[in-house]
């Protein structure tokens, strides 16, 4: 019986044969935590009386979801983050540097084949190289701090054959959007979810990224893309021995067929993502916030769309429109080739690396009554600021369609 | 965890119960203590709940309870407030993980949430692996958990079991 990629990466990580069911011990290749979550995990780690990390070099540390710190508790745990890196010797990557999962991908830790785990629920994003990747909370990471290793229930695979040619302006936001608005919040709970066929094999690793970070939208423990020529691209010097695809006779608990070739731009609504309409059917939503950025949406190939969209144009007025590039790499990036300054032209407020308004922590609070639309990752009630606000999620091009327009507007028509 | 568990008082809550609901991220990043977090358990889905509950009380959900992020403080608030078991018709994965690793019993039974009623008692007892609404005598079984996780609950928890035994719940004794 053939094997599915996540049965594949489990068998080697487990020094077994891993099927779907199954409950395997795994090595663990590269662990990442974070200011929200790295201090439970480091109390968790000393409650254990361990004095040594099992491997300095396989744990990475962010301080992204709310850097620089504005207020002196938070301080407090971000000192308690970095004492811990440096007594350990670990790689801390701290303020102003960027996002967790865009600077896992960006500074090499993932890599085809690879167990890559987090103390972050986006943590699923890295399957878009061809990883097992999934979040997990404190006390499992501190296990790992001291082990190296964790225990997985092997997960069944739901697999998304997605063909098609997406047309202009509809972008992997608004595919997996679409498929979230189809499987339902808990649709694939514990399970694997792979995407496959024309639309990712046309796809550029960014957008593959997009797509495999909001699979735990819909439930899932992780989503996965074969590795193929673009992952290789992506890689570089970093390219594995081996491919990662499952093979023909694998067994899938679902294998669902989508043509998106008439997709139209998508936007879930508040407040479950997977309240999901066509822009089309949303109706006139005024906004007073725009969000592009987040581990979702802020690349250089985010930002080079808002900026293609927006040059020579002002946002309306009233609308406060937030561009936070993922890492300081694509902040460099979009500022050397133009977009930077085309955006703050148009009246854009360009925020310093990291994880901006996403988590409702700082830089772009909403008001009771306030509405945004934004391309991060969730709209629950509360998730951007008062419990009275509204978040819309799309993609980059909807996002600054709306910011010009400050209502929720079709990209097409700009 | 005891063995058995009889509730005192059941607060429901609904579908898509998510960890920004039960613990607002703004909080997560003031404190890591359990004492300071309980008093704003809930609070994105009932202000004054902190309130309301006591000690030995019993949550119940709906489908998809502990959806989003992985925030083990979302458990870790319930724990503080002495929350002393969750059951709903089906759990988010990373908070059903996350609940046993602090050991908070979290039981998955789509019929016992359906029966249940205002003011009903519970009683769950993880040795029989059954869970009984007295009001109705009816009872339910809980899904066994794998030998090691069970002990692992059994425990209090990933970090007292270590304690206790000095290895992980999955490690070779």
């Amino acid at each position: 019986m053939g094997q599915t990629i996540v049965e594949k990466i489990l068998s080697k990580a487990s020094h077994g044969k891993a099927e779907a069911g199954d409950i395997v011990v795994a090595d663990i290749d590269y662990i990442m935590a974070h200011d929200g979550t790295a201090p439970l995990a480091i109390e968790a780690f000393r409650e254990f009386g361990a004095k040594k990390v099992w491997d300095k070099d396989r744990i990475i540390l962010f301080i992204d979801h709310n850097a620089p710190s504005d207020f002196e508790e938070l301080s407090t745990l971000h000192k308690l983050m970095r004492n811990f890196a440096k007594e350990q010797d670990i790689k801390l990557y701290d303020v102003g540097q960027g996002v967790c999962h865009q600077l896992m991908p960006e500074q090499g830790y993932v890599r085809p084949g690879y167990v890559v785990v987090g103390a972050d629920s986006h943590t699923c994003t890295y399957g878009a190289l061809g990883a097992f990747s999934t979040g997990l909370g404190s006390s499992d990471v501190a296990a790992i701090f001291l082990s190296g290793k964790l225990w997985f229930r092997v997960p069944e695979t739901m697999k998304f054959v997605l063909e098609g040619k997406l047309p202009r302006m509809v972008a992997p936001k608004d595919v997996i959007l679409y498929l979230i608005g189809e499987t339902g919040a808990d649709g694939a709970t514990y399970k694997s979810v792979e995407f496959a066929s024309t639309i990712m094999e046309n796809m550029p690793v960014d957008g593959r990224l997009t797509v495999c970070n909001m699979a735990v939208e819909m439930g899932a423990k992780n989503g996965v893309v074969a590795t193929d020529e673009e992952t290789f691209k992506f890689l570089g010097e970093r390219r594995p021995g081996e491919d990662y695809v499952s093979d023909e006779d694998a067994v899938y608990a679902s294998v669902k067929e989508y043509d998106l070739g008439g997709l139209e731009p998508q936007v879930a609504c508040p407040s479950m993502v997977d309240n999901v309409k066509p822009v089309s059917e949303v109706g006139k939503v005024e906004i007073d916030q725009a969000v592009l950025g987040s581990c979702t949406n802020g690349r250089a190939s985010d930002l080079a769309i808002a900026a293609k969209m927006i040059k020579g144009k002002k946002i309306a007025e009233g609308v406060r429109f937030l561009v936070v590039p993922a890492s300081q790499k694509v902040y460099l990036d979009a500022l050397r080739r133009g977009f930077i300054e085309t955006l703050l032209e148009a009246g854009a407020t360009v925020c310093n690396p990291g994880c901006g308004p996403c988590c409702g922590l700082h830089q772009g609070i909403l008001a009771a009554g306030e509405v945004a639309i934004s391309t991060t990752n969730r709209n629950f009630v509360g998730r951007m600021g008062s419990r009275e606000s509204k978040i819309y999620l799309a993609s980059p091009a909807t996002v600054t369609a709306s910011a010009l327009k400050g209502v929720i507007t079709d990209p097409r028509g700009i | 965890m005891v063995d058995r568990i009889v509730s005192r008082n059941i607060h429901f809550f609904g579908d898509n119960i998510s960890t920004d609901l039960i613990i607002p991220g703004k909080y997560k990043f003031k404190t890591t203590d359990a004492k300071e977090l309980a008093q704003h358990a809930m609070e994105g889905a009932d202000p004054d709940f902190s309130k309301k509950a006591e000690e030995g009380d019993v949550i119940i959900g709906g489908d998809n309870f502990g959806c989003g992020s992985s925030r083990e403080q979302a458990p870790l608030a319930l724990v503080g407030l002495g929350i002393k078991a969750i059951l709903a018709k089906s759990f988010a994965r990373i908070f059903y993980r996350n609940a046993l690793n602090l050991g908070l019993p979290v039981i998955e039974n789509r019929q016992a949430v359906e029966d249940l009623a205002p003011g009903d008692t519970l009683e769950i007892d993880f040795k029989k692996g059954a869970i009984r609404n007295i009001r109705l005598d009816k009872t339910y079984p809980i899904k066994p958990l794998p030998p090691f996780l069970l002990e692992m609950l059994e425990a209090d928890g990933l970090v007292a079991y270590y304690k206790k035994y000095g290895r992980l719940p999955w490690q070779e004794a």
